[in-house]
């Protein structure tokens, strides 16, 4: 029950992007094709999920028993740098027009805070295994779900008349913040 | 060589408006979003992110002829992580208070793009005075939108700035403007607004 929870908290009320800014750039800069978004934000949850394992391993087995706790923030990125660097050779050789469309954003999942912002949170509250586990999985649906969502609107927006100076990332901004009041009202669900 | 250099005051100046780090390249929009719940934070926040980035510009710069090419990248953060966990632990010790508001988002200035973007595209190419004159003028830059954005947020959401009353009695608070999606919005106004202040200045 309580692993419900914590998914159903991470992916909906707790939102990652639209709640916690967590991951900012690429919702911004991958939000444009629905495609991309798609592969994006599959992308970032298998990397949110592995290092969720990986480094709850590193804290409470490495760490911890040595007492190394102020390497923590050195050891959690370079854990995700060789992560997503792993999954950019796995893209590149199994789909090449996936990986051209990424493009400069695949190497950026590193500095995705979402995904060092996760590590943190589960030391933070303490969480055992499973727990961080299921906690990178709904963290991971909800990147994915707010992708999604703000590409599908954008794809709209094209044909709308937006003011000229907030064309770009004012408007998506501003779309943001409508979705975040709208995704505020998951708010009383548990 | 052959571009002509630009000169000293350049490098300085280009990040605080030009090429703004939030407002024109929408970098390190993350801490900027979550922290700007009043002017004090977006403050503390900026000079953390600002010493972060002068730091670690110069070491980057100095050793920019030993790193190989191939892994600097994950050089590069190796080094801002080390800044970082001193700005973390100073903040911690000092400033216990800020440090609880801010919680995990100064950690996560190791993953602010606008760092590594000014290690990547500058420091690891320039001598140690421009890249140091560069990532002031960065900072700066940065500092200063999320002061702006920490205060308009402050003064509309609850009322006072810096912990002061400034509006008049009768005054009652947005409350969404404190809350997450309050954040969204006044960055899309803010963006909006400078396009067209540079339009303006382009105009003239």
């Amino acid at each position: 029950m309580n692993l419900i929870i914590i998914f159903i908290s991470a992916a909906l009320i707790n939102n990652f992007v639209l709640i916690q800014f967590l991951g900012i750039c690429p919702f911004v800069g991958v939000s444009k094709k629905m495609d991309s978004a798609v592969s994006m934000g599959l992308a970032v949850t298998f990397v949110m999920v592995i290092s969720a394992a990986v480094t709850w391993l590193i804290y409470n087995l490495i760490l911890v028993p040595f007492d190394m706790q102020i390497l923590e923030y050195v050891a959690f990125i370079l854990v995700i740098a060789s992560l997503v660097q792993l999954v950019e050779m796995f893209i590149k050789k199994v789909s090449k027009p996936l990986y051209d469309s990424l493009g400069i954003f695949l190497p950026l999942i590193t500095t995705n805070c979402a995904i060092l912002g996760l590590a943190l949170i589960s030391v933070l509250k303490e969480y055992s295994f499973m727990e961080s586990v299921i906690f990178g999985v709904g963290a991971g649906v909800g990147f994915t779900l707010a992708l999604v969502i703000m590409a599908g609107i954008r794809e709209e927006l094209e044909l709308a008349p937006v003011p000229k100076h907030f064309k770009g990332a004012g408007i998506t901004m501003i779309i943001a913040g409508c979705l975040g009041l709208a995704f505020m009202g998951f708010s009383g669900l548990i | 060589m052959s571009q002509k250099k630009a000169t000293l005051m350049e490098e300085f100046l280009r990040g605080i408006w030009k090429e703004n780090p939030i407002l024109i390249s929408l970098l390190g929009l993350c801490p900027t979003l979550a922290v700007t719940v009043s002017a004090e934070n977006g403050l503390a926040m900026g000079l953390a992110a600002t010493f972060v980035v002068i730091s670690s510009s110069m070491l980057v710069s100095l050793l920019r002829n030993i790193i190989p090419s191939e892994v600097r990248i994950a050089s590069f953060i190796v080094i801002i992580a080390t800044f970082v966990t001193i700005a973390d632990r100073y903040l911690a010790a000092y400033f216990p208070e800020i440090s609880a508001n801010l919680g995990p988002f100064i950690p996560l200035i190791i993953v602010n793009c606008m760092i590594l973007g000014r290690q990547e595209a500058f420091a690891s190419k320039n001598n140690i005075l421009r890249s140091a004159l560069d990532a002031i003028g960065v900072g700066i830059g940065f500092t200063l939108v999320l002061v702006v954005l920490g205060g308009v947020r402050e003064i509309l959401g609850s009322g006072t700035l810096f912990g002061a009353e400034v509006m008049w009695s009768g005054f009652h608070p947005w409350a969404v403007m404190i809350l997450p999606p309050g954040a969204f919005l006044a960055l899309g106004l803010m963006i909006g607004v400078s396009n067209w202040l540079n339009e303006l200045g382009e105009k003239k």
